[in-house]
């Protein structure tokens, strides 16, 4: 049996996914990403293979993505994390035709061809708005941890509307609405709805196409499900494996080389620069 | 008699190219050390024709913009203007200009001379404004050439209607104008003979540059247009109606045939043809383009050098027999080209994808100009739905380095990159 890793070095987590011939993750892991980026993917990878008793050399074809792909210095190849999330999204739900992928510092829209190829794909422009940054410098500002965000958004009743999507002005105007006595739920239910409208933008620019998955770390927020589908009127896919689709697409485009490598008449080669 | 060989023939042009570039800035600085003034133009529709045939040396405030962001200085020219209080917003050109003009002419390419007159069209919105700060600055005469712009939304000239044989004779009675001014500010009777030579020389440049661009059909391609062809733009421009410039560009497609003849290419392996819109992204120029030649990709066209050529892609002749009424119908031909390839660019690239095999299309817009890219966007989006063709949207700035950030636009880069891969691979297992 062979089986094909996939390394997501993302700006503040780092995933790694392996999966096995049949295409199935075998076993993932998720750490935060800190000041070494190379000891972070390796410590990922490595905790996956320990978690399945595999050894090293099982593992014929390691592919890295995310911002620190180029840092996955054991890997075989880099695929940018655009593809590999396109790629893990169709592959979780094979009806995907555009994906948002939310992550620490970028957000991005991508539109799926029927056969998994990316079509066209957005993402935010130099700056963090609209991103998991923005619910970063919330959490710190109401003093709430990252994962009680959702949650206590969505017991809002009367929310209060966000007008900034600067991850660095986001401060002040919580402080201002919590200085008019406004409730920490109706904030954050305006930033959930702020960073939903940011993101529509981008969706828009690329076309919204059904049905529409939800990836990245932002993907296990509840409130930020509930206020994307509230603007897009429509449901989304989202599962468990959301959070992990880049290591997923990068996986799966290791097995994809581990396979044509032995079918030389198919060959496929991942697109690597 | 020396033999044409690889060696001396190969890349000839970009080395002579930059030579005559140094050579232009080289006369500018000794125009300025001597105190005297030279005519400040643009390139679209810079009447350097006129200009040549008074002895006016000619600077264009665009390429010297852009030369400070090249040699990476334009961020302390920018801030020197955002200090004196333009915002941060306008136009990055404009603001290096001013910059330059605040240091009494400083620039890392030499001294530039202070404007005696300056010479614009109507081609872009931001050309008026900019000449009114040196009018406030130097009390010159301003001279704005009105093209009336085509009345068929890129559709090109109705040449021969009445309304073009009206606008021809508006365009010539302004140039008419413009004449009598220079003789004002010259000192010098106007010699329609000594700009019958010079409009010589621009016939055959723009007939060399007409064949050099359709040269770059060839597989490999023989000249990137984006790196290579900001060089010839920068003979173009400066010494549009000088017979060095003549000679040139006929020295140039003679390279450029013998590219082709014996199948040199630009880069050593030509994977994909792109073709650029917009203006370049000159704060990191060199690594803009190593993105794509990474991936093994080139850029055989670009918008860019149709307009700012001023649209000699046109190859327009001008009938030396007539020379001011000539001139009137080539610029004002050439000038609404130049607006054209900008505002109606889906139609521009799409008559590029076929003859040169063009397999994507790179779009930068640019903060500095929201004029020219707020509809590349919608362009882009159309020609996706008539062709289907890859693209690419990159937006940054061709001044402003503080909006420019590499490592974002690597990645996108690259992801386009992967989706042709892909693209190309499932073509082939479906053939």
């Amino acid at each position: 049996m062979a089986y094909a890793a996939g390394v997501d070095v993302g700006s503040t987590q780092t995933k790694a996914v392996i999966i096995n011939e049949d295409r199935e993750i075998i076993a993932r892991c998720l750490i935060d990403t800190g000041a070494n980026v190379t000891q972070a993917a390796e410590n990922a990878f490595k905790s996956c293979i320990e978690a399945e008793d595999l050894l090293e050399e099982e593992v014929e074809w390691v592919i890295g993505t995310g911002y620190g792909r180029y840092k996955v210095t054991f890997g075989n190849a880099q695929v940018t994390e655009i593809s590999c999330h396109g790629r893990g999204a169709s592959h979780i739900f094979p009806g995907t035709r555009t994906v948002l992928d939310m992550g620490g510092q970028d957000t991005k829209a991508i539109r799926v061809a029927p056969n998994g190829e990316i079509d066209d794909f957005c993402m935010n422009d130099k700056c963090a708005a609209g991103t998991g940054r923005f619910l970063g410098a919330s959490s710190a500002a109401l003093d709430i941890p990252l994962d009680d965000l959702g949650p206590t958004a969505l017991l809002s009743d009367n929310p209060v509307q966000i007008s900034t999507t600067c991850t660095v002005f986001a401060e002040s105007e919580i402080l201002s609405w919590l200085g008019k006595g406004k409730k920490v739920e109706d904030i954050l239910w305006g930033v959930h709805e702020s960073i939903a409208k940011r993101s529509m933008g981008l969706l828009r620019r690329v076309g919204i196409h059904e049905e529409v998955t939800f990836t990245g770390g932002v993907s296990r927020n509840t409130a930020m499900v509930k206020s994307l589908e509230k603007a897009l009127k429509c449901k989304l896919n989202i599962s468990d494996e959301c959070h992990y689709a880049g290591a997923l697409g990068a996986a799966l485009f290791a097995m994809d080389h581990i396979q044509a490598s032995r079918a030389p008449r198919n060959k496929v080669e991942e697109p690597t620069s | 008699m020396s033999t044409t060989t690889t060696e001396n023939i190969v890349g000839r042009g970009n080395r002579e190219g930059a030579a005559l570039f140094r050579d232009w800035f080289q006369e500018l600085n000794q125009t300025a050390e001597e105190g005297k003034n030279a005519a400040y133009v643009f390139v679209m529709g810079s009447f350097n024709e006129i200009l040549k045939s008074f002895d006016l040396p000619v600077v264009f405030p665009e390429i010297n913009s852009l030369q400070t962001a090249v040699r990476r200085v334009a961020q302390e020219y920018l801030e020197e203007a955002e200090d004196h209080g333009y915002s941060p917003d306008i136009c990055g050109y404009v603001k290096a200009d001013i910059g330059t003009q605040l240091r009494g002419g400083e620039h890392p390419m030499g001294q530039i001379p202070k404007p005696a007159i300056a010479v614009l069209t109507n081609a872009c919105n931001t050309y008026l404004k900019w000449a009114e700060a040196w009018e406030r600055m130097y009390e010159m005469p301003v001279v704005t050439v009105d093209i009336p712009g085509n009345r068929s939304a890129g559709g090109g000239s109705a040449i021969g209607s009445r309304d073009f044989k009206n606008d021809v004779k508006y365009v010539e009675a302004q140039i008419r104008e413009l004449i009598t001014i220079c003789e004002k500010v010259t000192g010098k009777k106007f010699d329609i003979d000594k700009l019958r030579d010079v409009m010589g020389h621009v016939n055959r440049m723009s007939s060399s540059w007409q064949k050099l661009l359709d040269l770059n059909k060839n597989h490999p391609s023989v000249f990137n247009a984006l790196t290579d062809g900001t060089i010839f733009l920068g003979v173009a421009n400066g010494l549009r109606g000088d017979e060095r410039a003549a000679k040139y560009f006929e020295d140039l497609v003679e390279e450029m045939e013998y590219k082709v003849a014996h199948d040199i290419g630009t880069i050593t392996e030509e994977e994909w043809r792109l073709c650029f819109v917009g203006v370049p992204c000159y704060p990191i120029f060199r690594r803009f383009n190593e993105m794509f030649s990474e991936w093994k990709g080139t850029f055989v066209h670009s918008t860019y050098l149709w307009f700012a050529s001023g649209g000699s892609n046109l190859g327009y002749q001008y009938d030396l027999s007539n020379p001011l009424a000539s001139l009137a119908e080539g610029n004002l031909i050439s000038v609404r080209d130049a607006m054209d390839s900008m505002f109606h660019h889906d139609t521009v690239v799409e008559s590029m994808i076929d003859g040169f095999g063009i397999d994507g299309i790179i779009y930068h817009p640019i903060k500095s100009c929201r004029t020219v890219s707020t509809g590349l966007a919608d362009g882009r989006r159309a020609l996706a739905e008539r062709r289907g063709i890859p693209s690419l949207f990159l937006e940054s700035d061709m001044m402003d380095q503080r909006v420019v950030a590499e490592a974002q636009m690597k990645n996108r880069v690259d992801a386009f990159f992967e989706g042709l891969v892909a693209r190309r691979q499932q073509n082939k297992i479906i053939q």
